[in-house]
């Protein structure tokens, strides 16, 4: 026999091959790359800035504004800076949000319900509703409520009149404004307070129950501890109550409270719009709970609202809460379209007049995505947590 | 014993309760089944009515029907349609030369052409239709609506040096016959030292990328093809842009209407395809920085709003590109367009990744494939189909969310009728409404169109994923 030579081919590999090194150059490229365009952008604006002459700093937000705004939820008139311009925007955001968030969630579940209600006809509404919302831009829905709607109402003389002292024209709604005397603060106080210590109750009341099986009755105590409590203090400090009433005078109305159609028209466009799009989610939410577990519920005898409140509402909002989650960063965000009735949030205040007065973009556009960008994260890393809180935990 | 009587055989079913069948039992069950039942079906059917009725006397009944202007319409009780009708060009193409509407009419019964057989499934040669939707008609569209004939100036070596214009190409172009027309002053034809610094850069690059790709293990060949395959496309893209056709150039000020609605939705949705698959493949990618950077650019983008998305794109744009460099209004806010729905893309397609099994991925690795092989040819072809659905959704969104630009002064449909609302030949009590009627239905049936069809493909998806299931069992 003769030895078969062995041809061993040497294998090519060289540090160059290694997945790490790899990894390695394409990560380093990549940065070079981001440095590289950051630093491209950084030039070439200042290049810009220099040559069109562009003020830069933060400077402008000390000057004097010299406009005025319509809704304010803090005082606010020409003299005051432009910092307090840029507050009273993301304060009037934050409020059409938050009311927002409430009316969209209760028409949400109403709908969303309704679309799986036995009565037919109730079903079909409930589903026309949600096609036609969903269907139409949110900017047309603002639009068609401003303009079409609430422009279209009377002016103040012909005003609607309801119980004698709320008018609605096309000024918006006047409506009484009550006037506290001293001490309101400290009701408030005490009604916070009362709300915090009510939590707490429920919660201890919450792990006796799951470590003892026996449920104790809260709510009296938390009525008394956020309706009575205030109450009293109320009318111990004798703080006492003045109603401002809207009154017509020549063609206009003084006094009262009142609401700006541009904020009524934003608020129904984006409840109702975000309504649209939760009624799926919790229809979807609702579904997703096996019918086994309905049929469990009654087995053991539950009642239907006992049924709905341990056994058909948790799970589903095991489904629900992380799509509505991004339903409510939408509304928040779609706010921003108040621009385009002149509703003064923060776009409009800050990115629109502000910007157009002291013309400097960078640093406006930068703040206002700041803003929103922040939020957004804040928001959803809380409700993150929730979710974290009422997911199933495997055992 | 006799047997008591023993019953052979099954008695037939009694016949259902009369209150539980038919077209009475489902009133009764549907409508009437408990007096709160009873309520609400009043109730909601009086909603209707209150609704409906008004509704389509105002549409139909009420509305008028001819005219000329708005003495017609100035005792209406319903809507102005003769309105709509004289506005109609103004509402679809915007301020488009009137002699040159052919061309947005050609683009857009191209465009449904090569759609709509797109979005039928069984329709055949797929491959070949998309490639001519996505490669071929966003260029000849573009050429179509703009005009072309863009005369570029340099490409990259032409930065660094000056390139000496020894040959006229456009001389040569115009020997052809490719380029009749020379209008607008300095455009014109082919432009010869772009294409020779065109040529001169590519050749460079190539060489350059090769050598680099070589000391990676990438063998000659390989790198060779796939920069040939860039740079001829590229060529392939700008060569029709930059041929004159003869065609008037129409600025994009000049556009507007539902032109505008689509070219922004169709824009952003195509560009926001490839930045998406970039953007989540760098979003599940073992590399940190690069994990990082998607993530960081795919939240910026998601957690602020379109409109501060547009702000940025329309005032701070320009400042970031070399003075005197000025692009249009509306393409900066396609920039815009494509940079935000790319960043919600991102999201839908790792969507479909992470649906992908991971055995997909294992046998690919056995097969040998690289990361580009792997994911080209194994995973993206399956995480797209799954997303279909969820890319005609946010398709969707994207159309709707158009309405946005006319907040920095683009006409898109809703704000030409808007601006409409404004002509006094047409100010009549009904018109604002009849505005409104018409821009609501437009978006409403292309919307509803499109969420319907999402849905078909879905139950689709579900149907084949069952049948997939039931063959593997």
């Amino acid at each position: 026999m003769t030895d078969v030579p062995v041809r061993r081919e040497k294998l090519k590999s060289s540090w160059i091959f290694r997945p790490g090194v790899r990894s390695a150059v394409i990560q380093i490229l990549l940065v070079a790359l981001v440095v590289l365009i950051g630093w491209f952008i950084y030039r070439t604006t200042r290049q810009n800035i220099i040559t069109q002459r562009i003020p830069i700093g933060f400077d402008f937000f000390w000057i004097e504004s010299g406009f005025s705004i319509s809704q304010t939820l803090i005082s606010f008139n020409e003299n005051n800076t432009y910092a307090r311009a840029f507050l009273v925007g993301l304060l009037n955001t934050l409020f059409v949000s938050a009311l927002g968030v409430l009316f969209a969630t209760v028409i949400g579940f109403l709908v969303g319900i309704g679309r799986l209600s036995q009565n037919w006809i109730i079903a079909r509404l409930c589903g026309g509703y949600v096609e036609l919302i969903r269907n139409l831009p949110l900017l047309f829905q603002i639009l068609f409520w401003y303009l079409a709607v609430l422009a279209a109402l009377p002016g103040p003389r012909q005003s609607f009149t309801f119980f004698g002292d709320i008018f609605i024209n096309n000024r918006g709604i006047l409506m009484p404004k009550p006037m506290f005397g001293d001490g309101i603060g400290i009701v408030a106080a005490v009604a916070a307070a009362g709300i915090l210590l009510s939590i707490v109750m429920t919660a201890l009341a919450r792990r006796y129950r799951v470590q003892t099986g026996t449920a104790l009755k809260t709510w009296p105590f938390s009525l008394l501890l956020i309706v009575v409590a205030p109450l009293f203090v109320f009318f111990f400090l004798k703080v006492g109550v003045t109603v401002d009433r809207p009154e017509l005078k020549g063609f206009n109305f003084n006094g009262g409270l009142r609401i700006i159609p541009e904020f009524l028209a934003l608020l129904i466009a984006l409840s109702t719009y975000t309504a649209g799009f939760i009624a799926e989610i919790v229809r979807a939410g609702i579904l997703a709970v096996p019918r086994g577990q309905t049929e469990a519920a009654r087995a053991l005898g539950l009642r239907r609202s006992k049924l709905l409140q341990l056994v058909v509402v948790p799970q589903a909002m095991r489904v629900i809460v992380p799509p509505l989650t991004s339903q409510y960063l939408n509304l928040f965000k779609n706010s921003s379209l108040a621009v385009s009735i002149g509703y003064p949030d923060l776009v409009s205040v800050f990115a629109g007049t502000t910007l157009n007065n002291t013309g400097q973009a960078i640093e406006i556009l930068g703040i206002t995505m700041l803003v929103y960008l922040v939020i957004s994260l804040v928001i959803s890393f809380v409700m993150n947590i929730y979710n974290r809180r009422i997911a199933l935990r495997e055992r | 014993m006799s047997a008591a009587f023993v019953r052979m055989e099954t008695l037939p079913p009694r016949a259902a309760p009369f209150a539980a069948t038919g077209l009475w039992g489902w009133f009764a069950r549907r409508l009437f089944a408990t007096p709160a039942d009873i309520a609400m079906t009043i109730i909601g059917f009086a909603a209707f009515v209150l609704v409906a009725m008004p509704l389509f006397r105002f549409l139909v009944f009420d509305a008028i029907w001819t005219g000329k202007d708005r003495d017609a319409c100035l005792n209406a009780a319903g809507a102005c349609w003769p309105f709509v009708a004289a506005k109609l060009n103004q509402f679809v193409y915007g301020f488009y030369p009137y002699e040159e509407l052919w061309r947005p009419n050609l683009v857009f019964f191209v465009g449904a052409l090569l759609l709509i057989p797109l979005l039928i499934p069984s329709a055949p040669f797929k491959r070949f239709n998309a490639f001519l939707f996505f490669g071929i008609y966003p260029v000849a569209g573009f050429v179509l609506l703009t005009g072309g004939n863009l005369d570029p100036q340099r490409f990259l070596l032409g930065r660094f040096v000056r390139i000496p214009e020894f040959i006229d190409l456009s001389a040569i172009a115009r020997f052809i016959g490719v380029s009749g027309h020379v209008e607008l002053g300095s455009r014109g034809g082919f432009r010869g030292t772009f294409w020779i610094d065109f040529i001169a850069s590519a050749i460079l690059l190539t060489g350059a990328v090769a050598i680099i790709a070589r000391l990676f293990g990438t063998r000659f060949v390989t790198s060779l093809k796939a920069m040939a395959i860039v740079f001829v496309s590229l060529a392939l893209i700008i060569a029709p842009v930059d041929a004159d056709f003869g065609l008037r150039w129409v600025e994009t000020r000049e556009w507007g209407g539902l032109l505008v609605t689509l070219v922004v939705a169709i824009t952003g949705i195509v560009a926001a395809l490839p930045i998406g698959v970039l953007l989540a493949l760098g979003r599940r990618s073992q590399m940190r920085l690069v994990r990082w950077t998607s993530i960081v650019f795919i939240e910026f983008w998601r957690g602020v709003p379109l409109i501060t998305v547009l702000f940025f794109a329309t005032y701070m744009l320009p400042l970031f590109l070399p003075g005197g460099a000025s692009i249009e209004r509306l393409v900066r806010a396609l920039i815009g367009v494509a940079l935000f729905s790319g960043a919600y893309m991102a999201e839908v397609v790792r969507g479909g990744l992470a649906a992908v099994p991971k055995h997909q991925y294992e046998s690919a690795a056995a097969l040998g494939l690289g990361y580009w092989k792997t994911m080209g040819l194994i995973v993206l072809p399956q995480a797209l189909t799954h997303v279909i659905p969820g890319i005609v959704n946010n398709f969707i969104g994207l159309f709707k969310d158009t309405t946005l630009v006319q907040i920095v002064a683009i006409l898109d449909l809703l704000g030409q009728v808007r601006s409409a609302f404004s002509d006094p030949n047409w100010s009549s009590p009904t018109t604002l409404y009849t505005g409104f009627a018409f821009a609501g239905m437009i978006y409403f049936v292309f919307c509803f169109a499109m969420s319907r069809y999402s849905l078909f493909l879905e139950h689709r998806a579900g149907s084949n994923a069952l049948r997939v299931e039931g063959a593997m069992r």
